[in-house]
Parts: structure tokens; C-alpha cells; sequence
């Protein structure tokens, strides 16, 4: 092994992205699900922080810091509310068992791990052999939203998504250029706080947050 | 005489005693006493025949006989060499086994059996020493036929001939598998003088279409005999059905040969092997593994669960077989000897567990008269023998060193651990995982063990009759002794065993496997990745626990009181509240029940005369099997309708039939 | 030669002076950590000679596997001692068994404990045994899964060479490993009946593993098996530090670092039994079918590092 420690470092947190991702996947309650995806926010911020400082790269510094502010403080702090407002916190059975989940998992971790060893070797970054933990967060992160019935945790698979190929953009070109993610930024938040009043309006229309119900409001 | 005239000469000599058989019909304590121990002399000398082969070069020879310009080919080399030892090993301790087993035989059916017997051991014989398709093909029917009327045996019972019929039913289409794949294999010059002959297909050469043609043909034709999944269904059916040691000589020796006929359609007769062979057998076997010990937990018939235990082992072959394939393909030459090592090394393993299983499932059946395990129970105490000899079997089919299952599951997961480094990314991540599949089903095997077991021989026995139960008699113990020291003498000796297996592995890929160790210990590839010594294992165990025994007694005392058993305190407790072989089984019943359909019939708190009954059913039957059996009942119904009754009618058919050949032929 | 043997014996002397202590040191800490008055740090070392002054008493109709099965489970657990390095790295029985036999010894041991729970043929002792097999096929292949972890890292299956490669050469973090030691931690805690998949100190058969296995035992022979399950929790601890903290172990030849060896394993087991009391109090046992979705995290942990390792690490 040829790294140097600090890259070590940014490897080991790609190991618990992916950690967390699985977690999530197997979580059955909402809570617990809210706090691993803070976990991955914390997981993510330092590894920026260890790229930015490790490359020289400035505006990861930024990144990171809008990351840290967003997903581990605002957004958790979010949902919890919500989730206490809309008294949503308990189990809650997945369409498919948990087991199965986790072998579909692994069979998509495989599969990322190999999609992704071509295209890393292309990338000229030091952190390219990440490329395929941040491609593998993505497809555990929709695939939880497949398995979730309940509204919350499918915005949540939404945004660990959205963590994932963040991730991928640090380890594949150093971030994207701050515009851009300064953009995407607001972007999820809007959209995670009209979800948020969307949710109120779902629970008061079927007094559920249960997206069965939104079954019957295709075309007959 | 040259090697090759001996065993031809102990086939004809099997065929001999097959005809004494039928010759003196009336006298059953001849043929029991004599023709049986015959055929076991026979046997000794079919494995030092093989033995003497491995170290020979090949050898062929022409019969004068068989159909005009067509003679039967015959070949040792060192292939048929290793299976004709696990041949012989195996049937001599079973044939001894016979010799008392079939003492209550009456004498009639009795000369039949021993008729079949020996023709049934001829015809797998003869399987490993066909050098022709032809030959080969009509050895297979032998064999095929012969144990098929072995496992008629008791006609009279509607179940096993239905049994009978179903195994029949897929050897044959296994066989038409095979006769296409040996057309495929010759490659079409039906005009050449000669063509069927091995010697031909190992000249032709193969394109990648055809050659996967052939594997496929080969695979399903072998499988079907093998018992791979979705093709065993006739296995946990027919095995049980046949007298016990002839169900030994099933599953020990006969899957064998489909084994034997995989390495040699695969490395020998074709000339390519293609990668995805390997991966494609490798995921069968797996799931044929995983598949057959689960079913073998949930059985309550302890004949049933040995033959989906066989499944099971037959699936770590195959995926021994896959791995050598991705290995050989990729030009890993020392890991495609390890693997290809490994697995038949297992296949001489299982021979001689299963068989001394089998036997001794026999010797219960004789004594209680009984094969639900929930009806016995404590045998140990009135069979000491068969229980502690039948404990060598289990602990070595559960993969439990020192024993002989151990060595060559612990060859197999060496090589998983060594698949990094194959050029394929994929199969390099996919493969350790697959490791896990083995791991697990080796670990339930024990699992099953215990029950199978502890629920026979352990424990009190569930009905007061069971206390009459009277101990084998001297042939069977001697039989059973001879199965359990293989079991032993296997497990002990690794690094031998791997110089007498290298033999075929240079036939086969040309390749041998570095042996880093010495006579106490082995060490595949290189010492400092992985080693094993049995021997100071057992030397270590064995020291210290006498050391501990002898140790106490001195320094405290060996004082020992009798007593009820405590069970805490519960006063009310009598032997059924042991667990049944269904409680045993209950929890891979609930946690794989993705796998079955359970059909169960639980009784009401408040019945007086309750009665239980359970049934986890196999969904390959019933989702594979069915379907095809309507399909096939509907087709001939549709086909009964041209059935009139009227002689006419049947006239017209063969009159059109004539008129639409000879339109065709003219053209 | 000589050297090596004698420090073999003394390893082994060590791990089986050192394993009731180490029973002690847990039941200690979790006593404080419960806030009750702990038992004396000697007291597992009275309980054995007590037993062992006792009359043994056997059911009438105990068979002679029952007798046997203490002192050969006791043999294994003694052998397995000897193949982990705990102290030196260099060890004449090393290669007498790999990682993976070494799996297939904890095996052996298991399954002659079932069967001689079933000898007697009482209700608890067959509900025993077939927990006991049911937990042990779930945790087998992610133990397995473990130990090819540490094996692809370093290119071995032999303890000896694993330490080798992570403690005396160059450094390195591998993720792969974190993730392994979690799943390490849940497999041995199931393998060593401990809290979360068994309860150790409980008096409620109906929720018993091992336990209820042992119920028929008495005297010398429950003593060799509480001492083998004490030299196997011994045994285990040793394997977590082997594979997962190996600084410390003294290189093959290097008698030098044996003191400096023996203070650090002191330190690690004294360490290692604090963790494993906290982490038995402030988990609940869970119910058995709970075990094998346990279990089953435990195996995807694994394979998960497994496949970092060939990510990350190759």
C-alpha cells in the first residue's frame, strides 16, 4: 500500500459511507433512519475536508462546510420535527424482508464495484478508487426507496442518493465547481421543505403517510 | 496378463456370479454365503487394480465382441484408475456388509437380488472402463437397469415401484441426453469407420458452438444421474426404496460415475473448455448443495435425509468441478489442480461416509424395523457397535477434523481463497462470497448430523420395543468397520492421498498441485499460505485428553454416582419429550421456507386422539415436475383420441403413414 | 526447535491459567457496571475446584459419549489455545492448523457437545442442541468470511503470517478490517453464547442455548466444560487480537519482547472484557429467531469488507 495516510483516512470514511448506506437499507424505523443519514452528512463532510486539504483544492472547503450546515444539522433537524409533528416514528415493515434486501445489496455492491474500475482508472484524482463506495451509495440509496413504502424515508433514500453522487463528484473531479453545487444545494433544500408541506397535506387528505394511497389517484 | 486383462477379468467374473445367481435359484444361504464374499474379493481386487493403475500409462484393448464392425473399446488410464479404487473400496465393505444384511432374504428373491448385485457392479465397472460410446452407453443402460430392479426390490410396495418408475423415467432421458452428446461430440462423420470411438473424439475438433453443445448435453445427461438440482427429484425417492446396501452402493459409488463422466466428456473427449462452463456449474452446484441440505434438515425418514444429504455433497462436487473449469480456462494451472484435487478427492470421501451411513441405516432398519427417526432413539445402548461406527460416519460427513469429509472441504475452501488474480473482476468478488454458500452448507451438515444422530442412536428410545433391539451381526460390523477405517485412514493421510490423485490430474489439465508439505502435513501451493497435519492433530487431542482423564483421577478421584437425569427438576418426563426429527428440523424449516411448501396437519389442544402430521414438500417438484406431468397427461389424452378401437382405423395410419414415406423418400 | 516448544507449552499454560481470569475480569465489570457487589476476581478458580471435589453423578442411562464428551471438548478447546498466538508468533503447532481449521475444531468441540446433550435424552438438552447447531451454521460463514478477509490481506491462512503481516510490517488502515472486526465481534459473541444471542448467567431454561446443554453435567466434568468455555472465550479474544490488534506480539525469534508481549496481552484481554461487559449490559438478549437476521448482518458486514478490500486495498 502506497497511500499516504491521510488518503487512508478518506478510504476508511468511504467504508462507512457505504456501512451506513447498508444501515439504512436494514433500519426499520424512521428515527434511527433520520440519524444514520446525519452520519453519512458527517462521514461525507470530513472526507471533503480530508480531500480539500490533502489536494489544495479551496472550494471543497466550502463544500464541505455547506454539507455539514445542510444535511447534519438543518435537514435531520427537519425531519425530526416533522416526524414528531406528523407522529410517524414506528416500525415499519419493508415490502421486501430485510434479508433479501441486504442480498440484493450485495449483489448491487458487486456489480458498482466493477462498473466502476474501468471508469476510475480513466479519473486522474488520488481518490479515484472510491468511485465505485459513491456509485454503490447511489444504487443502495434507490434502492431503498424501492423497499419504503412510507413517505419520509423515501425523500430520505432520496437525498442519501443525492450524498452518493456528491461523493462520487469529490472522488472522480474534486467536487463540481461551487456554482453548481452552491445550485444543487438550494435545490434539495427547496425541494425537501416543499416535500414537507406536501407531507402535512398528504397526512390531512388520507390521514396517513402511507404511499399505498397514492395509488388511487391515477387515471381510471 | 497386462493390467487392463485384470479387471476385464473381475468384470467377467462379477458377470460369472451374476449367472451363479440365477443358476441355483432355490439355495439363498449359498448365494448369501458364498457368491456375496466373492463378489467382495472381487471388489478388494478392483481397487488394487486401480491403485496399480495410477501409476501405469494408459492401456486399451479391443473385445472381439459387441455388433458387427462395431467391437467394444476398452481404456485404464488414470481416471478410470481413481474411480475404479472408489469402486472397489466402497463395494467391498458394502458386499461384506451384504453378506449378513440379507440373511431373512427368502431364498428365491434372494438369488435374483444377488443376480442383479453383481450385474450392477459389473455395469458401473464397465462404465469406467468404455473406451466407445457404444460401450459406454450400453454399460450405463446396465447399470442403469440393474439398479433399477435393485431398487424394485420390494415390488410389492406401491410407493417404491412408483419410485422405481420415476428413476427410470430420468436415467433415460439423462441417457438420450447422452447418446446426443457423444453424436455431438464425434462430430458428424457418421461415415468414418471408427467414429464412436473415444480415441475419434478426442481427435475431432470442436468448435466453441459445438463444444458447449456437447457440455450442455453432458451436463444435463450426468446431472440427471448425478443429482443435480432441478434434476434430483428421482433421488430422494429411489434411494430410500432400495435395500440398504444397495442404496449405499447408489449413492457412494453409482453418482460417482456420472462424476467420472463429467471429467471425462469435459477435459478428456472435448478439446476446448470454455469459461462460462465453469461459472455455470459452479452456480449449479452451489445451488445443489445448499438445496440438498436443506431438504436433508427437514427430513424425518432417515434414509431420505442420507439421500438429500447426497445431493448436498454432490453439489460441493459440481462446484468443485466449476471452479477447476474457471481456473483451467484462465490458465491457473496449480489452482485448477488444487480444486480439481479437492473434488475428487471428496468424491472418495463420500463413497465410503455415505456408504458406511447407508449400511448402517441398515442395520437400525433390521433391528427396529423402523426407518422414522421419531420412533427411535437411544440405540447407542443396544447397538454399540453400529453407534459408534455409524458416529465415525457422521462426524466425518459433517466435515469435522480429523476425519476424511474435513480435508477435502478445507482443499476446496483453499482454492476459494485463492481466486483473486483471475482475470475476470467479476468472478474475482463473486467467488469468495460463493465461499460462503460452501461454509454454510457444510456447517448445516453438521447440523443435520447431529439430528440424524442424536435422534437415532442418542437420547432414550421413544417405544419400549426399541430395547430388543439386537446388535448386527459379524459380516455387517466387518463391513462397517472397513467403510469407517476408509473414513479414518483418508482423513489421516492427506499428503499421500494428493501424490496418488496427481496421476489423474496430470491426465486431465496437465497440471500438478506443489504439495509444500511433508508425510504429517499439507501444505497446498506453499507452506506459508496454508497447512494442516491430522495427524498431530489427533496425536495432540488424543494426548491431551488422556492426560486431562488420567490427570483428574489422580489429583481428585473418579467417583461417579447413578441418578435419574435432572431435566430441572420437571418430574413428569418421559422419552417423547425428547425432540421429534420434525422439532429437530423446525427451525431450517422456518428460516428456508422460501424453499419448500410445508404441508401440515397440527392437532386441536383439546383432541383425543390427536394427530400430527408434517410435510415440507420439494417446489422444484411441484412447480417443475407437475407442470410437465399434466403437460405430458394432456398431450397423450389428446393423443388417445386417434385410439378408435376399430382395426380399420389403425389400417388407415399405417396406410397414410406408408403413402406419406414413400412421397418422401421419392422426392 | 527447543525454544519453540517450550514456548508452546508455556503459551498454552498461560491461556489456561489466564482463561478463568479473564471469566473473573468480565463478571467483575459487569457486576459494577449493574451496580451490584462483584464476586471475588478468583472466584470462577474456587468454583472449578469445588466441582472438581464433587461426586460426579450420571443419569442411569448416560452412555459413554457423555462421559467423554467433557474431557474432549476440553482437549480441542486446549489445542485451539495453543494455535492462536497470543504471546510469540512462532510456534511449532502453528501450522498444524490454519484459520480454517481451526474453525473446523470449534466445530468438532460443538458438535460432541450437542450429542452429549442429547445422550440423555431430556427435553432441555435436545432443545439445547439444536439452538446450539442452528446459531453455529448462521455463524460459521461469517466467521469464515471474516478470517478470508485478514487472509486476503495477507496472502495466508496461517495465524502466524496474518500477525506477521499486520503487526511487523509496514502500517497501514484497512477499512476492509474495521468492517471485519465488527462482524467478528457479533460472531463471537454468538459462538461464545454471550448477550445478545444467549444469555451466559441465566436460570430460565426455556431461553437457554448452551446452558441448557450443560444441564446434566456435574463435577469434573462441568468443570472441564466450564473451563473449556472459558478457554474458548479465551481462545476467541485472542484470535480478535491476533487478527484485529496484533501490536505487541513478539516476532518469531525475538524472546526479547516476551515481557513487553505479556504486558500488552494483559492489557488488551483486561481492555477487551471491559468492552465485552458494557457492551453485555447495555444490550438485551434477543429472542432466537431474532439471532438469525443477527447473524446475517454479521455475514454482510464481512463480505462488505471483503469487498473494500478488493476495492480500496488491492
Amino acid at each position: 500500500m502506497s497511500l499516504t495516510y491521510h488518503l487512508q483516512v478518506v478510504n476508511l470514511l468511504a467504508a462507512v459511507l457505504l456501512l451506513i448506506a447498508f444501515a439504512m437499507l436494514s433500519q426499520r424505523r424512521i428515527v434511527g433512519l433520520i440519524t444514520l443519514f446525519a452520519w453519512q452528512g458527517t462521514a461525507l463532510a470530513a472526507s471533503t475536508i480530508i480531500v480539500a486539504w490533502s489536494t489544495a483544492q479551496h472550494h471543497l472547503y466550502y463544500s464541505a462546510a455547506l454539507t455539514l450546515a445542510l444535511k447534519v444539522v438543518v435537514m435531520p433537524w427537519y425531519f425530526f420535527r416533522l416526524v414528531r409533528k406528523l407522529d410517524v416514528d414506528r416500525d415499519v415493515e419493508p415490502m421486501i424482508n430485510i434479508p433479501t434486501t441486504m442480498l440484493i445489496g450485495i449483489a448491487l455492491v458487486i456489480f458498482a464495484f466493477n462498473l466502476a474500475l474501468p471508469i476510475a482508472q480513466m479519473a486522474g484524482t488520488v481518490t479515484r478508487s472510491t468511485l465505485g463506495i459513491a456509485l454503490a451509495s447511489v444504487l443502495l440509496a434507490f434502492l431503498m426507496m424501492i423497499t419504503r413504502s412510507k413517505a419520509i424515508p423515501q425523500v430520505i433514500g432520496f437525498l442519501a442518493m443525492e450524498n452518493g453522487l456528491f461523493f462520487a463528484a469529490t472522488s472522480a473531479t474534486y467536487g463540481m465547481p461551487l456554482v453548481v453545487e452552491l445550485g444543487v444545494a438550494l435545490d434539495v433544500l427547496v425541494a425537501v421543505f416543499v416535500l414537507g408541506i406536501f407531507f402535512f397535506h398528504i397526512r390531512e387528505t388520507f390521514d396517513s403517510m402511507d404511499l399505498k394511497h397514492m395509488e388511487r389517484l391515477r387515471e381510471k | 496378463m497386462t493390467l487392463l486383462d485384470w479387471a476385464w477379468a473381475v468384470v467377467l467374473y462379477w458377470l460369472a456370479l451374476a449367472a451363479a445367481g440365477l443358476l441355483m435359484p432355490s439355495s439363498g444361504g449359498l448365494a448369501r454365503r458364498i457368491v456375496f464374499p466373492l463378489g467382495a474379493a472381487g471388489a478388494l481386487a478392483m481397487a488394487v487394480v486401480g491403485v496399480v493403475a495410477l501409476f501405469n500409462p494408459p492401456m486399451q484393448f479391443i473385445l472381439p465382441f459387441g455388433l458387427p464392425d462395431l467391437p467394444f473399446h476398452l481404456r485404464l488410464d488414470a481416471l478410470s484408475g481413481f474411480f475404479l479404487i472408489l469402486l472397489g473400496g466402497a463395494a467391498f465393505g458394502v458386499t461384506l456388509y451384504a453378506v449378513g444384511y440379507f440373511r431373512h432374504m427368502p431364498a428365491g428373491q434372494l438369488a435374483l437380488l444377488s443376480t442383479w448385485y453383481h450385474l450392477f457392479l459389473a455395469g458401473m465397472a464397465m462404465v469406467l472402463l468404455a473406451d466407445d460410446a457404444y460401450a459406454f452407453m450400453v454399460a450405463w443402460e446396465v447399470m442403469a437397469l440393474a439398479s433399477y430392479f435393485l431398487v424394485t426390490t420390494d415390488h410389492k410396495i406401491p410407493e417404491i415401484r412408483r419410485a422405481g418408475f420415476l428413476y427410470l423415467l430420468i436415467a433415460h432421458v439423462g441417457a438420450v441426453a447422452l447418446l446426443l452428446a457423444f453424436g455431438v461430440l464425434h462430430g458428424g462423420e457418421a461415415g468414418r469407420m471408427g467414429a464412436y470411438t473415444f480415441d475419434a473424439m478426442r481427435q475431432t475438433e470442436h468448435t466453441p458452438f459445438w463444444a458447449s453443445i456437447a457440455f450442455l448435453l453432458a451436463l444435463f445427461g450426468f446431472g440427471a444421474k448425478a443429482g443435480l438440482v432441478p434434476l434430483h427429484v428421482w433421488l430422494p425417492e429411489a434411494h430410500p426404496a432400495a435395500p440398504s446396501p444397495v442404496s449405499a452402493l447408489m449413492s457412494g459409488v453409482m453418482l460417482k460415475t456420472a462424476i467420472y463422466g463429467l471429467l471425462r466428456a469435459t477435459f478428456d473427449l472435448l478439446g476446448v473448455q470454455l469459461a462460462w462452463w465453469g461459472s455455470l456449474a459452479l452456480a449449479l452446484g452451489l445451488v445443489t448443495a445448499l438445496y440438498g441440505v436443506i431438504f436433508a434438515a427437514v427430513q424425518s425418514d432417515m434414509k431420505r435425509l442420507l439421500a438429500w444429504s447426497s445431493i448436498e455433497n454432490i453439489g460441493f462436487i459440481l462446484a468443485g468441478f466449476g471452479l477447476t473449469l474457471i481456473f483451467h480456462t484462465d490458465g491457473k494451472d496449480a489452482l485448477a489442480a488444487l480444486t480439481l484435487t479437492a473434488l475428487l478427492y471428496h468424491a472418495l470421501n463420500h463413497a465410503f461416509f455415505k456408504g458406511l451411513l447407508f449400511v448402517g441405516t441398515g442395520s437400525v432398519l433390521h433391528a427396529t424395523g423402523e426407518r422414522r427417526m421419531g420412533r427411535l432413539g437411544g440405540l447407542m445402548r443396544f447397538m454399540p457397535w453400529t453407534g459408534w461406527l455409524m458416529l465415525l460416519g457422521a462426524l466425518a460427513i459433517a466435515g469435522l477434523p480429523p476425519l476424511n469429509g474435513f480435508v477435502s472441504e478445507w482443499l476446496l475452501l483453499q482454492a476459494f481463497l485463492l481466486t483473486p488474480g483471475l482475470t475476470q473482476p467479476y468472478l474475482n468478488m463473486v467467488i469468495p462470497v460463493a465461499a460462503a454458500v460452501v461454509v454454510m452448507a457444510a456447517a448445516l451438515a453438521a447440523y443435520v448430523m447431529v439430528k440424524f444422530y442424536g435422534v437415532i442412536f442418542l437420547g432414550r428410545p421413544r417405544d419400549p420395543e426399541l430395547k430388543h433391539a439386537h446388535e448386527a451381526g459379524w459380516p455387517e460390523r466387518l463391513g462397517m468397520l472397513w467403510l469407517a477405517a476408509g473414513c479414518v485412514f483418508l482423513g489421516l493421510i492427506p499428503s499421500q492421498m494428493i501424490d496418488w490423485i496427481s496421476p489423474v490430474v496430470v491426465l486431465l489439465i496437465d497440471a500438478t498441485l506443489p504439495n509444500d508439505g511433508n508425510w504429517v502435513m499439507v501444505a497446498p501451493l506453499s507452506a506459508a499460505r496454508a497447512s494442516y497435519a491430522p495427524l498431530v492433530f489427533l496425536a495432540v487431542i488424543t494426548v491431551i485428553t488422556l492426560l486431562v482423564y488420567f490427570g483428574v483421577k489422580r489429583v481428585y478421584h473418579g467417583r461417579v454416582r447413578r441418578a435419574d437425569p435432572w431435566d430441572c427438576g420437571y418430574p413428569e418426563q418421559d422419552a417423547r419429550m425428547q425432540d421429534s426429527a420434525e422439532g429437530f428440523g423446525q427451525p431450517i424449516r422456518l428460516i428456508f421456507s422460501a424453499f419448500m411448501r410445508v404441508e401440515r396437519l397440527t392437532p386441536d389442544p383439546f383432541d383425543r386422539q390427536p394427530e400430527y402430521r408434517g410435510d415440507s414438500r420439494d417446489k422444484v417438484w411441484l412447480f417443475i415436475y407437475q407442470p410437465i406431468a399434466q403437460f405430458a397427461a394432456r398431450l397423450s389424452a389428446l393423443a388417445g383420441r386417434l385410439q378408435h378401437g376399430r382395426i380399420q382405423w389403425y389400417l388407415i395410419y399405417s396406410f397414410a403413414t406408408l403413402i406419406f414415406l414413400l412421397v418422401f423418400v421419392t422426392r | 526447535m527447543t525454544t519453540g516448544v517450550l514456548l508452546q507449552i508455556t503459551q498454552t499454560g498461560l491461556a489456561l491459567l489466564l482463561a478463568p481470569l479473564l471469566m473473573g475480569w468480565v463478571n467483575i465489570c459487569r457486576a459494577w457496571l449493574q451496580g451490584r457487589s462483584a464476586p471475588p476476581l478468583l472466584q470462577p478458580y474456587y468454583t472449578l475446584q469445588k466441582l472438581f471435589h464433587k461426586d460426579a453423578v450420571l443419569a442411569h442411562d448416560a452412555t459413554r459419549l457423555f462421559r467423554f464428551a467433557p474431557y474432549l471438548i476440553f482437549a480441542c478447546m486446549v489445542l485451539a489455545a495453543g494455535i492462536v498466538p497470543t504471546l510469540a508468533n512462532d510456534l511449532p503447532f502453528s501450522p498444524a492448523a490454519d484459520v480454517i481449521a481451526l474453525v473446523g475444531l470449534f466445530a468438532l468441540a460443538r458438535v460432541f457437545q450437542a450429542l452429549a446433550a442429547m445422550d440423555i435424552g431430556t427435553a432441555f438438552g435436545s432443545l439445547g442442541a439444536r439452538r446450539e447447531m442452528l446459531v453455529s451454521f448462521l455463524a460459521e460463514p461469517a466467521l469464515l468470511m471474516v478470517f478470508f478477509t485478514a487472509s486476503f490481506i495477507s496472502q495466508s491462512t496461517e495465524l502466524p503470517h496474518i500477525v506477521d503481516r499486520l503487526a511487523h510490517q509496514e502500517f497501514a488502515l484497512y477499512p476492509s478490517l474495521a468492517f471485519a472486526a465488527v462482524a467478528f465481534w457479533m460472531v463471537s459473541t454468538a459462538e461464545n453464547a454471550r448477550i445478545p444471542v444467549d444469555n451466559p448467567s441465566t436460570h430460565l431454561e426455556l431461553t437457554m442455548i448452551h446452558e441448557a446443554m450443560i444441564l446434566e453435567y456435574s463435577a469434573r466434568h462441568l468443570a472441564l466444560i466450564e473451563w473449556a468455555v472459558a478457554l474458548k472465550l479465551f481462545t476467541y479474544s485472542a484470535l480478535g487480537i491476533a487478527l484485529f490488534l496484533p501490536w505487541g506480539i513478539a516476532a518469531a525469534g525475538d524472546l526479547n519482547a516476551l515481557p513487553l508481549a505479556l504486558l500488552a496481552l494483559v492489557l488488551k484481554l483486561a481492555l477487551g472484557g471491559a468492552a465485552l461487559a458494557l457492551l453485555e449490559t447495555i444490550n438485551a438478549k434477543m429472542r432466537l429467531f431474532r439471532a438469525p437476521e443477527f447473524l446475517g448482518t454479521a455475514f454482510l458486514l464481512a463480505v462488505l469488507g471483503m469487498l473494500v478490500h478488493f476495492l480500496l486495498e488491492v
